[in-house]
């Protein structure tokens, strides 16, 4: 049987006007914080440590240690940076949580900086998506006038700034050292590691930089206990997470439950591959996590379960593409994105994806010959490993397994001279207006 | 003398953006988007006012400026029209909805309209798939597009009426989206409220586990004009 649904940070979604302090406070909202402030700092890192939580920006690391790592009594000032640069292709799980509960993240903002004592946190948003922006303005601005932030938060004597940042449009910017970087107003590009954000981060001060949805998921940890986390998913993925459905499905969007779910129970929740089609291939976790096919449909979404099958968890966004989808094309434009996206540092990443693209491009078109399909696969294997960050072993993702699951596929495009696919037949109106919307009675 | 005098009237924002900071190095990427609040896009004037705020060469300035996709080079109109073509939109729809705005508005790839009100350009991921295809006017969602609403959006914009955001409020100006994009709120009334809560994908999930069904994107009957 199918694990049950979950919401917990989707849980007030449909309230009335949820992104207010009014709404939060109607779902116990600020009440986790209260809980921690009464504790010890080092208890409230304990408490997250034995949740199990691990990141849900796509490494999977533990939380709770992330927050250990920061030293205490250095006399340095501590920061912790949210990671709210969501741009990872098919993600989409951090800006709908932040339009609709702001108030959670700056909940789980306070708890995570009274843990590492930090006195200033900042909110890295990624600039291009503008109402997001305004939501968490307002809701900043909100917890201020309520005293939740500023100088002695809730009437401790625990002082906060929380500084919500805009970017400016660069995907490197998610990597946690590029995200300094550019948080310290340079061009974003990664570091050289050790030494670590937590030791030497933002200002070269111990910094935590942790996804949205991580801190996001500890106010509901501190409320509910840790038992209640570990209740869900399995021993080493413990707890709720959001996976992001999109594609070719008959209800993409926003699904929170246990980790350790399948796609296949994900697909019977969301009204299955679009109509008349069936599953082709998916990502696990965005672009840069191996494919799948429908050979992975009972693989257990959780970190151990996606890695044991060739690939990554990620950031939990499941890309599905039905059988009208070229992979060639997908590739391709994968590809172009990780070109466009390089920061520029690093040899094996610039040069390696411009000319992954040129011989993609030539495949794409019926130009290419069985030969370059070797040269692209060494292409990878010059790439992956030898970049300061993981962006090189993204770009190399798409074409290696792609490769592994359709190289037949690759071989027809030079056999026909051209792409077999008519690109049409993949679009969201291929099967008519109502293929995807409201079809069901 | 400067060469930025028509920007001195952002110098009392501007100090606000630099005492965000415990080092005013970071004001740069807010600075920037401030230029442009003024300008449209970032101007040598505008890179050598940021320099001098921050103690830095306008090399340096240049240097980030150049860095990000989102600081321009060239004026942007006052409607910035991005279509998603990485992967998933692109098979969705978004390679097919980008032929025809080019086509449509007589324009290439970030290039303007002759009448300078609309920018066209193709954009990366923007994190909101679950509503593929998707395009952003100034930075907010229009998601679930096809070709004849994406026509249809631009005429609009184009007449001067009023269009709002399938999850945001009415679409400002491109000017006016850069000064929040600096960390100012949006001054209009309502404008947080805009757009509501969630879209239909974000809801869908919740939904099904109060056991109701997804709505899915909303359908227009009426044949585009």
């Amino acid at each position: 049987m199918a694990p049950e649904l979950t919401p917990v940070l989707s849980r007030g979604w449909l309230d009335s006007e949820p992104w207010t302090l009014a709404g939060y406070q109607r779902r116990d909202g600020y009440t986790a914080v209260k809980q921690a402030l009464r504790m010890h700092p080092d208890e409230v890192i304990q408490l997250v440590k034995d949740s199990g939580l691990r990141g849900r920006g796509g490494a999977g690391f533990p939380t709770g240690m992330k927050w250990g790592f920061i030293p205490q009594n250095d006399g340095k000032p501590h920061y912790l940076v949210v990671n709210a640069d969501e741009s990872e292709p098919g993600t989409c799980k951090d800006i709908p949580f932040m339009m609709a509960d702001p108030h959670e993240l700056v909940e789980g903002v306070i708890i995570a900086c009274y843990a590492i004592r930090a006195s200033h946190a900042f909110i890295y948003v990624r600039g291009e998506v503008l109402h997001v922006l305004r939501r968490l303005q307002a809701a900043v601005s909100e917890a201020y006038a309520a005293g939740y932030l500023g100088k002695g938060v809730f009437g401790t004597d625990f002082d906060l700034e929380l500084t919500v940042h805009g970017g400016a449009g660069a995907y490197i910017c998610g990597e946690e050292t590029a995200l300094l970087d550019s948080l310290e107003g340079k061009r974003g590009q990664p570091r050289l590691r050790p030494p670590f954000p937590a030791v030497a981060g933002l200002y070269a001060s111990p910094t935590c930089v942790n996804n949205v949805e991580s801190i996001g998921s500890v106010p509901a940890i501190v409320r509910n206990g840790v038992d209640w986390f570990k209740g869900m998913g399995s021993e080493k993925s413990p707890g709720f997470t959001l996976y992001s459905l999109s594609g070719h499905v008959k209800y993409p969007g926003q699904y929170e439950a246990p980790l350790g779910i399948t796609l296949r129970e994900l697909l019977d929740y969301a009204g299955g591959v679009r109509p008349g089609h069936r599953l082709k291939f998916w990502t696990p976790g965005g672009s840069s996590t191996p494919m799948f096919t429908e050979e992975q449909l009972d693989v257990p979404l959780d970190y151990e379960g996606v890695g044991a099958a060739g690939s990554m968890l990620g950031t939990k966004a499941l890309q599905i593409f039905d059988e009208t989808t070229c992979v060639v094309r997908a590739a391709l434009r994968w590809t172009e994105f990780y070109a466009h996206e390089s920061c520029g540092k690093c040899t094996p990443c610039r040069e390696g994806t411009y000319w992954l693209v040129q011989i993609l491009k030539r495949m794409e078109k019926g130009e290419g010959t069985e030969e370059d399909l070797g040269k692209l696969l060494d292409l990878c294997d010059n790439i992956v490993g030898k970049a300061f960050c993981a962006l090189g072993d993204g770009a190399a993702a798409p074409i290696q397994s792609s490769l592994k699951y359709f190289r037949d596929e690759y071989l027809e495009h030079f056999e026909r001279g051209g792409c077999p696919f008519d690109p049409s037949l993949s679009t969201a109106w291929a099967d008519g207006p109502l293929s995807f919307a409201r079809t069901s009675a | 003398m400067s060469n930025y005098e028509h920007l001195t009237k952002l110098d009392e924002d501007a100090a606000a953006v630099i005492a965000r900071y415990p080092q005013s190095g970071s004001a740069l990427l807010p600075l920037l988007h401030l230029v442009q609040s003024e300008e449209g896009f970032v101007s040598p004037a505008g890179i050598e006012y940021c320099a001098d705020k921050l103690g830095l060469s306008t090399a340096e300035v240049s240097a980030v400026s150049t860095f990000y996709t989102m600081y321009k080079r060239r004026p942007v109109g006052d409607y910035h029209v991005g279509v998603c073509t990485n992967t998933l939109c692109a098979v969705m729809g978004g390679d097919a909805i980008f032929a025809t705005l080019k086509d449509h508005l007589s324009v290439g790839n970030d290039e303007t309209t002759e009448d300078g009100k609309l920018t066209l350009e193709h954009i990366e991921c923007n994190a909101a798939c679950d509503y593929a295809p998707v395009m952003m006017v100034n930075w907010e969602f229009m998601d679930d597009m096809n070709p004849d609403k994406a026509v249809g959006l631009v005429d609009e914009l184009r007449a001067g009426k009023v269009v709002h955001s399938t999850r945001g409020p009415a679409l400002c100006t491109f000017k006016q989206a850069e000064r929040i994009l600096a960390g100012f709120e949006d001054p209009r009334e309502g404008a947080v409220a805009g757009g509501g809560a969630a879209g239909h994908a974000t809801l869908a999930g919740l939904l099904v586990s109060q056991g109701r069904t997804p709505t899915g994107p909303a359908v227009t009957t009426e044949a585009s004009e």
